[in-house]
């Protein structure tokens, strides 16, 4: 093996890793907040890269449809939770959230999508899409069912895969897309090329923890959150609003997600069901991580993209064999090392 | 068992097949939801009853089908001497995926499961001697002499014969002493030790069990399909299979089947009729799928099969053992002197906290011994120690002049120590004399083979017997049949003592058995443990109620802050300066 080999794997592992290593992050703060494991998250990177290609070529994607669909069954469920106490206030901030934002979102997307919008306003158009879709889903699928057994979640989280997939086949096609590079600058050094593609990359993978880190540790809404994680029932007591909890995971997995697909759909082709293997893979970084830790978690992922640019030069065969069963020492470990407490489960 | 509803269903899938007429696609639709079944009954067992979540069942289809992909066609081993092979297979990779999965706590253990689950359907797919992503093809039909199963229909029969069988073999193993042990995993595993079930080695069983299953299925689908490629034993279908369970109802034998009828005709149905209604749209059948998924579990969380059952208003039937039968019971001492437990210099520490310092007491044969301090005071730990839940720093506990040097909590019963828990350890979705027969666990030995061909009544229903005397004697055979989780904190107080009674023990460790009581259960309670040992036994107990404690007990060890500030008679202790200053805080 010669050196530049070495360092051209290396890059590639990196900035793959960086990728997983956002995905991580978010799994373990969805599923630390609400206890869900998010399947979908894979969705998100499908919908926020795809919805960011269509939108650079000048077309509207069919993501902001369902966005307004979505909002108005959200408004629906909130209406019909709400029967026995309408209050107007309440009402008008649900409509607010679930009809007028996307509908703006949707005329804002139509009116200013075409061949020369700008691509940071496609990148915003984007965002903001994906993240509606992931709060609304928040609301319909898993807040009627937040006090089940992370098992129902877990299933449900699948029926919200299976059915965002399939709607991205409908949206998207088969055909696989890629999107313009954030930027074409490019930066040497010594064998190596360092696009400004892959410096954003690794660029918004640190803001992104150093930012999750601040917000967790530093801020109330942060510390609430973490509450929300440890106990449900004592944050609800202490006043804190677990649905809303719920609603801002959701949130900043779905930008979090949408960002990781707008940050690899200039580098590789993206298709509807790319996500899921993507989200998989950042799921192995979060389990080695413990699904608590996010600098572990980042360190696992830089492992899991290192480990997968290597296997794929060596035994391209067995790279998905190799990057899947790496978790299992980890995890024998993992739980060897975790002292014996009675788990009161359901 | 209710037998009718079997042999009616047994009739009615016999019968399908030959109705004049039928579309020959619904036989193969039936088929599959049998080869579902197979799989999704494993996981019942292993999920809804056992409580670990597994996506990998899809894989161990795969060993089972490949394993007679290669022998019948590489070797030319006939298919039904294959199907060993292929239960074997499965068996082993279970063994061995088992010692590193089963061993993971909490989520580790799904999200481990899905690792290998795809891990090993890359695998699959990248292995020569497997085909490659082409997989085998040329698989040769099961026959009977010259009978050859080709067709769908012919094979109906085999795989519904598989499926009845192994339904009737999974309900008997969970009706047994086995069952009953692996049923009680899913509520953690300190309860079920105390009473001397190897936790590790049960849950091992049944993912072994689970995996043979899937096997049978795996060897199934190869015969009826006559070819097998990686893609039916893929992470999506370890996942869909899990989604059978749940929405049938994960806990339930027939949910198994339920699920995978409604799962799989589900799926058919919107795959041919939504091009009809919305055009030739592709792939929207996962959507409306994914859609109903979710919609099902906000009805109905626990899923199908319990959701009917309440519907219909079924119970399960009510057994009524026969208390004539007797099990062997322990030798007991018959001289008052012996010391039964004696603990010496106990001491255990939690980092920097000194939970228990150097405390020593002893436990003599026909004594009541009462442990009391304020809370914090160390008595639960005391207790953990005594039972092997926890190993001490340093110190000796001795139990009938043998030392347990931090013997697990199944050795320590052994030598017939039996406990309750502060907090209430039973079983909530099983009835009264289940989670009491769980005592017994240790005075019986059938195992989950001999339980499955139902070679075990003889024995069970002497554990059965046992229990159902126990309950008796604590005073709540009219509950007999209800749900513990259905009763009175005071009363699963009260289950706890029959169960731990079902040991036969000659030390019984109560943690405050009287919380939760009402006045004239307190007395009763008083009246049975005084009967107990007069009866030969001693009792250790932790309680906060001194009306209780001082009318009981012979003697009281006082503990405070992990130390020991006073032993001796009741009398002797209510005037003790330092209890008072302990509870009530120093005289001024």
């Amino acid at each position: 093996m010669n050196t530049t080999i070495l360092l051209f794997l290396l890059q590639d592992g990196i900035t793959n890793g960086a990728v997983y290593a956002l995905l991580g992050l978010a799994l373990v703060l969805v599923f630390a907040v609400t206890r869900v494991i998010l399947i979908p998250q894979g969705e998100f990177v499908t919908y926020g890269a795809l919805s960011y290609a269509m939108l650079a070529t000048g077309q509207v994607p069919g993501t902001v449809r369902l966005a307004v669909a979505m909002g108005f069954v959200a408004f629906a469920l909130d209406l019909y939770a709400a029967r026995k106490a309408l209050h107007l206030r309440k009402i008008a901030r649900s409509a607010a959230l679930n009809i007028v934002f996307p509908i703006a979102l949707f005329i804002a997307t139509t009116r200013l999508a075409g061949p020369t919008t700008p691509i940071a306003v496609n990148i915003a158009l984007a965002l903001l899409i994906v993240a509606a879709i992931g709060v609304f889903l928040y609301r319909i699928a898993f807040q009627p069912i937040a006090h089940t057994s992370v098992l129902v979640l877990l299933i449900a989280s699948v029926g919200c895969h299976l059915a965002l997939q399939g709607l991205g086949l409908v949206f998207f096609g088969a055909e696989g897309l890629r999107g313009p590079a954030l930027s074409k600058a490019s930066v040497p050094a010594g064998p190596l090329v360092f696009t400004g593609q892959s410096l954003a990359v690794y660029g918004l993978t640190i803001a992104f923890i150093v930012g999750l880190w601040l917000f967790f540790g530093f801020t109330k809404m942060g510390k609430a959150l973490r509450a929300t994680a440890v106990n449900r029932l004592g944050a609800r007591l202490v006043g804190i609003r677990t649905t809303l909890s719920g609603q801002i995971a959701f949130l900043l997995a779905s930008v979090i997600g949408a960002i990781s697909g707008i940050l690899i759909v200039p580098i590789t082709t993206l298709y509807y069901d790319t996500g899921f293997l993507i989200g998989l893979k950042g799921f192995i970084a979060a389990i080695i991580g413990g699904l608590v830790s996010y600098p572990l978690t980042a360190v696992a992922a830089i492992l899991v993209g290192t480990v997968e640019a290597f296997s794929s030069f060596y035994a391209s065969n067995f790279k998905e064999v190799i990057v899947f069963t790496l978790i299992l020492p980890v995890l024998v470990l993992r739980s060897l090392a975790a002292p014996a407490v009675e788990e009161e489960k359901d | 068992m209710q037998r009718l509803p079997l042999v009616i269903f047994a009739a009615l899938m016999a019968v399908i097949p030959l109705i004049p007429g039928i579309p020959p696609f619904w036989i193969v639709l039936l088929d599959n939801i049998g080869l579902a079944s197979l799989v999704a009954m494993g996981l019942v067992l292993l999920t809804g009853v056992g409580g670990l979540t597994s996506f990998g069942q899809a894989a161990f289809c795969g060993f089972g089908a490949y394993t007679t992909a290669v022998l019948t066609t590489a070797y030319g081993v006939s298919p039904w001497l294959t199907l060993p092979a292929s239960l074997l297979v499965s068996g082993i990779a279970a063994v061995l995926l088992g010692i590193v999965t089963v061993r993971l706590s909490g989520h580790y253990l799904p999200l481990g499961t899905i690792a290998w689950g795809i891990g090993l359907f890359y695998l699959f797919s990248k292995l020569e001697f497997l085909g490659r992503n082409d997989g085998i093809s040329g698989i040769p039909p099961l026959s009977i002499g010259s009978f050859r199963m080709l067709s769908p229909d012919t094979i109906y029969y085999a795989i519904w014969i598989g499926v009845l069988l192994a339904a009737i073999l999974t309900m008997n193993l969970l009706d047994s002493r086995t069952g009953r042990a692996i049923r009680a995993l899913r509520r953690g595993h300190i309860a079920a030790e105390a009473f001397g079930v190897q936790t590790p080695r049960a849950k091992l069983l049944v993912f072994i069990y689970a995996a043979v299953l899937a096997g049978l299925s795996g060897w199934f689908y190869a015969h009826l399909q006559r070819a097998a490629n990686p893609t039916p034993f893929g992470a999506q279908a370890g996942i869909e299979y899990l989604f059978i369970a749940v929405v049938g109802g994960a806990g339930y034998v027939w949910g198994a089947v339920l699920g995978a009828g409604v799962v799989i005709v589900l799926k058919e149905v919107l795959q041919s009729y939504l091009p009809y209604i919305f055009g030739g749209q592709s792939q929207l059948e996962t959507i409306v799928f994914g859609i109903l998924l979710v919609l099902l579990l906000q009805l109905a969380p626990s899923g199908v099969w319990p959701w009917l059952m309440a519907r219909l208003s079924i119970k399960p039937a009510s057994k009524k053992p026969d208390t004539s039968l007797k099990l062997e019971t322990r030798e007991r001492a018959a001289a008052t002197s012996e010391t039964l437990l004696h603990i010496e210099k106990a001491r255990k520490q939690f980092g920097g906290v000194t939970a228990v310092n150097d405390v020593s007491f002893d436990v003599n044969a026909r004594e009541i011994v009462a442990l009391i301090g304020p809370n914090g005071a160390g008595k639960s730990t005391t207790f953990n120690l005594i039972t092997g839940v926890l190993t001490a720093t340093s110190g000796k506990i001795f139990v009938r002049g043998k030392e347990v040097e931090n013997a697990p909590p199944q050795e320590v019963v052994k030598l017939g120590v039996s406990r309750t828990f502060q907090h209430v350890k039973l079983v909530p979705d099983m009835t009264v004399l289940e989670n009491v027969a769980i005592g017994a666990h240790l005075r019986g030995s059938s195992g989950a083979v001999t339980s499955m061909f139902r070679f075990d009544r003889a024995e069970e229903a002497k554990l059965l017997a046992e229990a159902a005397r126990q309950i008796a004697r604590v005073g709540l055979t009219d509950q007999i049949d209800q749900l513990a989780g259905s009763l009175s904190l005071g009363q699963q107080r009260i289950v706890e003592i029959a169960r731990a009674l079902c040991v036969d023990p000659m030390l019984l460790l109560l943690d405050e058995p009287a919380a939760g009581l009402r006045h004239m259960e307190k007395q009763r309670l008083a009246a049975l443990l005084r009967q107990l040992r007069d009866g030969g036994m001693s009792v250790l107990l932790v309680e906060h109620d001194m009306g209780f404690v001082m009318d009981l007990a012979d003697r009281i060890v006082v503990l405070d802050f992990g130390t020991k500030i006073a032993e001796g008679t009741p009398a002797s202790i209510k005037t003790n300066p330092d209890v008072i200053k302990a509870y009530l805080g120093a005289a001024a």
